[in-house]
This record gives C-alpha cells, structure tokens and sequence, in this order.
C-alpha cells in the first residue's frame, strides 16, 4: 500500500504551509490583517497535522526520497518575504500555490480513506480540505484586494 | 430643568401596547424667549444617530435653541442634552473658519476659494495623469447630508473611478452594516423604536444607550418604570445605567472580560438548542446553516462560558431562559460589539439568537443595530463609504450595468474589481504613497482613528497632498495642505436618515459665516472645475440643489431594498419623518422590516455574497447560487479566539474606550456649548475600585496610562469598570498637549475581518499613579462614569430648558394596541 507516501506528503505540506503563513504574517507586520489572519490560518494547518499523528502511527508515513519515482517539484515554503506591495502580492501567491498542493494532497488522501473506509481518515480529509479551500478563498480575497493598488499605482 | 443633572428628563410610564406619550422639551439661548424666536425651521437633531425631529429656533439670523417635534415618530417631542444645548452654540463660535487656508512655506494662510480650488484641482489633475484613479482617496463622515454623500459618491466612482472611498462610519457603524449583510443578504434595519413598546425582553449587547441614544433610553425608561415591564438583560463590562435597570426589572447584567463576546454569544446561542427553545419549522423554512451553527456553538457550555468570560455560568442560563422563553425580544447593539474583538460574527450572533427563535419582523421583535452617528445611515446607502449605491453589490456585473446605465459611464470606470477600499487601507495606501491626494470633509481622524501617532505622521508627512473641509480648525485640519470652510447644520439644508430608517429633512435656518459654503457646493464646485464628463459628453452631475440631488438618489434608490422613490422633499415637510422603504407599495413608508420573512438574499438581488466570518474571505457567486438562499436568512457562526493583544506582565490591564453623555464624536460642537462642556471638560480614565487599591490610586490622582503604542496622562476615576479593565472617553483631542490626553494614543491598528472596523476595544495597558490630584477627576457622576465614592459632588449646572407634556397625536406606523 502506497498510501504511506500520501501521508508523508499531506504532514510536510502542511508543516510547511503553516510554517509559510508565519513567515509572511511576521514579514509583513505592518498590514495587521495579513499578521494576524496569517497567524489564524497557519494555526488551521498545525492543527490538521496535530491531528494526523494517530493516523500516521497505523499507517507509517514514507519520505519520498525512500520511493520509486524521485520527487520532481519541490514545495520548499517561504523562509523570508519580500518587500513592500508587490512583494506581499507575491508572497500571497507563494502561499497560495503550497495551499493547492495541499488541498489536492487532502483529496487524493481523502479517496484512499474511502477505499480503505477508513471513517477517522475520511474526517480528518474531508475536514482539513474544507480549511483548506477557507485558508485559499482568504489568500484570492486578500490578492484581489491588493492587485490593482500593487500593480498600477504603488512605486 | 437642568438636564446636565436629569439627562432622561421627567417620566411618563405607560402600559405595554400603548403609544408613547409625547412631551416637548426645548432649551433657547440665555436670554431669548418665546416671543422673542422669529421662526422655527423644520430639522432633526444631528448630535448622536437617534435622529429625533426638532425645530431651530432663529431670531436676527442666528440660531438660538432648538424644540422637539411632538408629531415625529422618532421623539415624540423629546430631546436629550446633547441635542438640547449642544445644536445651535458652536454656530456662532468666533473661530469658526470663514475663509479657505492653504499651506505657504509650512504654515496656513487664508486665501480666498478660487486660490485654494485652483490648488485642489492642480494636484488632482496633475496625479490622475501621472498615476490613475487609484492616486485618490476620499474619507467622510457619518455627519454630512445624503445629497453630499451621494455626490462625492457619483464624482468618486463615476467620475475619478477611485474604490479608496470611506466614511469615518468604519469607526462607528460599519458592524452594523456587515452584519446585516452577512445574515439578511443586504444592509437595512430590521427593527423599529416601536418595538420597545411592544417587547417583553430587551437586550442590549455593548450598548450603553442611557448615554449614547438617550431619547431612546427615556423611551425604555417609559416602559420599565411602567406597571408591566419589560425584562432588561445587558453586556457591559462596566456598571452602566442600563446594567442598574438590568438588576432592577429582574433580567441579567453579563459582564465579559473585554475581548470575549463571541464566546459569551456562543454560549447563550448553545443554550436555545439544549433547552429546546429553538423554532425549527420556522428555521427549517426560513433560514440555511442550522446545522453548522448547532456545530460551532457545541463547545460552548455554560462553565466553559464563565472559563473564557469570567462571567457566572448561572447568570448566563439565566440570560438565555429570558431570550428563549420571552414572547417578544428587541435587541439593540452598539460600539461594545462593533469595536471590539470579532466584530461581525458577534454582531450576526445577535441575529442567529433571533433567527432560531423567528423573533423577526413582528411588533416588539426587533434588531437595532445601531449607528454611531446622525447620518452614518447614508453613507451606507448612497455609496461614499465602502458600498455602492442602493446597497448594489460589487461582486454582481448587472448591479454595476445598472449603475453605470444610470450614470451613462462606461462599466469599467466604476471600481469593482474587489471590495471597496476601507478606512485603514485607505491610510495605509497614503503612508506607503500610492494614495496621493486625500479628501477628508466632517471628520477628526487625528484624533478618532486608532494608534493617533500613526495617523499624525501619515496626515502630516509630504507624500500625501491632503484637503479637509471642516467647520473648525480640528486637530486634522491643523495637518492639511489645503482646509476648505464649510457650513453646517442649519447652514445648509438636506436630509438624512437615522438607526431605524426614518428619513428627515433639515431645511437651511440661517447663511454660514464668512465665506464657508455647504459641503454639497464644495463637491459639485470641484466637479465642475474637473469637468468630470458623461459618455455623451454631458456633465457627469447635473444637479447644483440639494433637491435636485436628492431626487438623483431617488432614482439610484429605485427597486432596491432602500426604496426613496416615494419621496420628496415635499412629503418631509409633513408631520413626521418617515422610514424607508417608501414606494408604491408602502407610499407612507414601513415600519418594521422582514414581516414576511423573506429575506434579500437571491443571489442576483443581494448586497453581498458573504464573507467568512473567521477570516473574511469573500464568498463567491457560484457558492453562493449553489446554496439557493432565495429569501432565506443566513445563520453564520465561528469560534472564539482570543484577542490580538492579551495582558501580560508588562502590560497586565485591558484597555477600552467608549463615550461619555455630554460629548459627541471628537467634540466640534459639544465642547463649544458651555452646558456640555462644563460637564465634562476634559478626559480621564476610569479603573475598579479593587485595582485602584492595588495600584495606590485614590479618585482625582494623576495618573500615566501606558500601552506598547503610546501614552496618555490624566485624572483616575475610580468607578463602575469591572476588574482588570480600564476605560477611557475616546473624545478627547490633544491640539497642543504634551503630554497628550488622547485614549487613541494607546490603541491598536487592527480591524475585523469582515467589517473592516478599527478594534478600539482591544489593547493592553498598565496604569502607574503620578501624584495625588487636587479634586475629583473630570468625569460625570451622571451615568457609567459614576463614582465608587459617594462623596464626589454630583454633575450638574445645566442652563435652564422646559419639559412640557402636550396631547399625543397619532402617529403613522406607530399603531399601539393592535
């Protein structure tokens, strides 16, 4: 069973997104909502890793480094932010791109729950992509909102 | 009567079903009789946002007192002190502006308009050059007429095609909006003041309506001090007036730790499910998201309640038996909700409780949300703040064809690409320079917006070239590059709408001084002088009256909820003000909102799709079409989390803001009319007897109060907060103090989610006595600011006003026993 690799990759991602929020929230302090929102949502996503564990004790997890097929792209997260408007526009989008790589990790995790029916499983996918797809909407509504004054009039 | 002393005036209970009884109250000037007025011209108070009818008084062209109106709805001949003797003395202040000031070498030096417009123009030309719409930011005011606030909304989004448009309404009214949105699918009151006369419960959450609406209050008095009345449950961290009539109607006084509403919320919402006082054939019917609520609230025992509040858990099942097995419910909500920690989702809690129990649209079953100011109410309507006009959704592309149909612009030009700009991005968008022209008219945020440093620093640096139109040389005007006089009320005429929905007119009484000129000239000049064109060619704005302007409106308004069509300045002229919608289906207005239980919620007629209340990220059209609403309402909920500021060791008291009876908004007028004033001249801050003692401060001590933003130094009162919490009058400006009085000084800039609303209530301070004061501080004895100590001489010193019981009249709207 390969589902192992799955749970590796929905425990890093994870890790990294929530780690990514924190990083962008801090790095760009001086836009409360972006700190504080960022702080909200990286705790949704430690929370969906917390809650991992147990699964992850019956069905292990494997790095992919130990499978078949070499990992070929690579979610390494934010370690720092950019500057100012456009800076943040882009780190949003950073966080975006993870925040789909995880939310599709979740679905295909969410399948094999059902083959397996697995209820525990299904739950924590089910749950974890609903707050996924919260954590998605919140970086669209937040580019959306910054774009034009980032891209047309800031310097 | 001096009502500096008696600020509720003389009782006049009635039984439950009655109508109020009407009373006329009026003050005149020192010296002015009767005989002595020359006319009375029809108006409406503008000094909180109750919106009470009244007549100015003019004798030789000056206005010199005010009366109520017996035959408006919303009085019923009454007014409170601040209306009283605060309308008419700031008129004929001698510093008044008179003539416009521009900024030469670093000072301001009058000049006269054609100087100061030129100017105006220049910069703005010049950036919609170089920079594009997007270079320009308008802020207002919950105090201009709608015939103003519908033109800068015309000039700023059909015109210039800027979305930085905001209101200082953000600071005071924006919850209510958001909330109606996010429950109701549009803004819009549901409720009326008819239905004190008709509940067996009221509710007030954050709401200290004996100071902030106290004409309202005098209503509610008329009913508790009756034989038959109702129960009175408030939440308040400190002992209000309405936290004593809790007690004695025998309802409840929640005091939560500031920062906690929505847990409290929770747990009176969690406590309707358990003890089965839910409707659920009447929620099956009428609402979406039961389920999910029931989900979120479940955490939320009452012992888990009194963890995070620190609230009796006994008080709270007390609370919720009053809201679950009450026949009839009115909820009222203000600033303790708006300003503080999760706004929105605590704000729509109030509308969950009344939605699960179908306690809506029904006489004495109402929500009142309230406004902060007089005319904060359109602003939201007409589009000058964070909406578009006739509560038009941004997100809907047949909303915008509408509006640019109207205007004969292309869809583009209007700016709806995301959601209008708030305040705080507004100031944030000057600070790092990519707003470069900012309009501020009627308003202070030099001294109303949060972390006041900032703001002065923003206002005052040169990367952004800032015009204020005001009546006065205020804190922030002190800061302009150019400062336009204006006319105020009774200098001008135009119409504006209150809490409930009740439209007024206020008709000119007398010329403004000098040079100064309405705020609807000052806009229609600048269009004219941008020559701001249609898509044919013609001017963009074709009105230059107030009445032309409001029909304008009139039509923006057409089939939408905020219906005006069946209104002319003509038809308020008559007896009464009256409540929106009026149309040909209800041509003497409506009352009371949602009787049919059919909600604007249709995806293609509402305001909003939605946003999530945690984070607020905006819903989509697809989700929100996929969920069918068509007229359901919205029971949305979230999870308490803690504030974004805790005490700590360094910081170990929370601190609060609010408002005091005697003063309004950054006191312009107030503090210029010597009853007011004198009441309360100057800030200070109130702290529990129990951290008083602790900290070795005694009632009038000089004391530092300090937060990681800034500090302020005034007198302690020690008074009616509860333990751990201090609170401060936010009205205070700082012209020239070092150092400073200010309560912003100390508060933080961070905003709900969904409304956008400064959090004014969230911030951590610490308290360290200075030396000993040499009297009692500045503070009223009167209302909240009471002290613990019974020696404090009481406030009083009012000028003489009359109270005179006249027969009451019918009312339209306003049945009594049906």
């Amino acid at each position: 069973m390969q589902l192992a690799i799955y749970l590796a990759l929905a425990h890093r991602a994870e890790q990294t997104l929530a780690d990514s929020f924190r990083v962008v929230g801090e790095g760009h302090a001086q836009q409360p909502d972006v700190l504080f929102t960022c702080r909200t949502l990286a705790g949704m996503s430690d929370d969906h890793v917390r809650r991992l564990a147990p699964i992850v004790r019956r069905y292990g997890e494997r790095d992919d480094a130990d499978a078949d097929e070499p990992e070929r792209l690579h979610a390494a997260g934010l370690a720092e932010v950019r500057s100012g408007p456009v800076g943040l526009l882009r780190d949003l989008q950073d966080l975006h791109v993870l925040g789909t790589l995880v939310q599709t990790t979740w679905t295909v995790v969410a399948q094999a729950a059902q083959g397996l029916r697995d209820r525990d499983l299904l739950e924590l996918a089910q749950h974890a992509n609903g707050e996924t797809s919260r954590q998605l909407s919140w970086l669209n509504t937040r580019m959306k909102q910054a774009a034009p004054q980032a891209l047309v009039v800031a310097e | 009567m001096d009502r500096i002393a008696d600020i509720w005036g003389p009782r006049t209970p009635h039984p439950r079903g009655t109508v109020w009884p009407a009373r006329v109250d009026q003050y005149l000037a020192d010296g002015i009789t009767e005989s002595d007025v020359d006319r009375w011209v029809l108006s409406a108070c503008l000094l909180c946002s109750n919106g009470c009818g009244c007549d100015i008084a003019v004798k030789d062209g000056r206005m010199v007192g005010v009366r109520g109106r017996a035959t408006d709805v919303v009085n019923h001949g009454r007014l409170g002190p601040k209306g009283l003797y605060g309308s008419t003395a700031w008129a004929h202040s001698p510093d008044r502006l008179t003539r416009p000031l521009v900024r030469e070498n670093g000072e301001l030096v009058e000049t006269d308009w054609d100087t100061a417009m030129a100017r105006v123009t220049e910069v703005s030309r010049r950036l919609l050059d170089e920079k594009g719409p997007l270079s320009h930011g308008f802020y207002t005011s919950g105090q201009l007429f709608l015939e103003e606030y519908y033109t800068l909304a015309v000039i700023g989004k059909a015109g210039i095609g800027t979305p930085h448009m905001d209101g200082n309404t953000r600071l005071c009214t924006a919850t209510a909006a958001a909330s109606f949105k996010e429950s109701f699918g549009a803004d819009g009151q549901p409720g009326s003041y008819t239905d004190i006369e008709h509940c067996d419960a009221i509710f007030l959450y954050g709401h200290n309506m004996a100071e902030t609406q106290t004409v309202l209050w005098s209503r509610i008095l008329d009913r508790t001090r009756a034989a038959d009345p109702p129960v009175i449950v408030c939440v308040d961290p400190r002992r209000t007036p309405v936290a004593a009539e809790a007690e004695r109607t025998g309802g409840v006084h929640l005091a939560p730790r500031v920062g906690t509403n929505l847990a409290l919320m929770n747990g009176l919402t969690r406590e309707l499910f358990a003890n089965g006082w839910v409707d659920e054939e009447w929620v099956a019917r009428h609402t979406l998201g039961v389920d999910d609520l029931r989900a979120v609230v479940e955490p939320y025992t009452p012992d888990e309640v009194a963890r995070i509040c620190g609230v009796d858990a006994d008080d709270l099942r007390r609370a919720a038996r009053i809201f679950g097995t009450s026949g009839a419910v009115l909820s009222t909500v203000l600033q303790g909700f708006y300003q503080s920690h999760q706004a929105t989702a605590s704000a729509v809690a109030v509308h969950n409780l009344h939605l699960l129990r179908g306690l809506i649209g029904r006489p004495g079953s109402g929500i009142l949300q309230m406004n902060g100011q007089p005319t904060a109410q359109n602003n939201r309507e007409t589009g000058a703040d964070g909406d578009l006009p006739g509560f038009r959704n941004w997100d809907n592309e047949t909303h915008i064809r509408e509006l640019a149909g109207l205007w004969n612009v292309d869809p583009l030009t209007i700016p709806h690409w995301a959601p209008p700009t708030h305040a705080m991005q507004i100031m944030s968008y000057a600070e790092e320079g990519s707003i470069g022209f900012l309009w501020i008219s009627a308003t202070n945020p030099a001294v109303s917006m949060p972390e006041s440093a900032r703001i002065r620093r923003i206002l005052s640096g040169d990367r952004c070239f800032v015009v204020v139109q005001d009546l006065f040389l205020t804190e922030t005007a002190r800061l302009a590059d150019v400062v336009l006089p204006a006319a105020g009320w009774g200098e001008k005429t135009g119409t504006f709408t209150n809490v409930n929905r009740t439209v007024h007119l206020s008709e000119q009484a007398v010329e403004p001084p000098g040079e100064a000129r309405s705020d609807l000239d000052i806009f229609l000049a600048y269009a004219r002088a941008m020559d701001f064109r249609d898509a044919a060619g013609e001017p963009l704005i074709r009105w230059r009256t107030a009445e032309e302007a409001f029909e304008a409106w009139r039509e923006a308004s057409r089939g939408r909820p905020v219906d005006y069509t069946g209104l002319s300045y003509a038809k308020l002229r008559g007896p009464t003000g009256i409540p929106w919608p009026v149309n040909e289906d209800a041509p003497e207005g409506t009352d009371r909102l949602y009787t049919d239980a059919v909600f604007p919620t249709a995806t293609d007629y509402c305001e909003t799709y939605g946003h999530d209340l945690l984070t607020g990220a905006s819903v989509t059209e697809q989700e929100h079409r996929a969920l069918r609403p068509d007229g359901r309402a919205f029971l949305k909920g979230a999870a308490w989390t803690p504030p974004h500021e805790e005490t700590s060791d360094e910081y170990p008291l929370l601190y609060t803001t609010g408002r005091t009876v005697y003063q309004f908004h950054t006191r312009t007028k107030t503090s210029r009319s010597r009853s007011l004033n004198d009441a309360a001249p100057e800030s200070w801050v109130e702290l529990s007897p129990a951290d008083a003692a602790g900290l070795g401060i005694a009632e009038g001590d000089l004391v530092r109060v300090e937060s990681p933003r800034g500090s302020i130094e005034v007198k302690a009162r020690v008074g009616q907060v509860m333990p751990g919490a201090v609170f401060a009058p936010f009205h205070y400006g700082s012209a020239g103090d070092d150092p400073p009085g200010q309560a912003n000084e100390l508060t933080m800039t961070v905003w709900d989610p969904v409304s956008k609303q400064p959090y004014f209530k969230t911030a951590a301070c610490r308290v360290t006595k200075l030396r000993d004061g040499d009297g009692p501080a500045p503070a009223p004895t009167t209302a909240g600011s009471a002290p613990a100590d019974a020696g404090v001489p009481p406030t009083e010193g009012g000028a003489a006003t009359t109270s005179r019981s006249v027969p009451t009249p019918a009312y339209p709207n306003d049945p009594g026993v049906s």
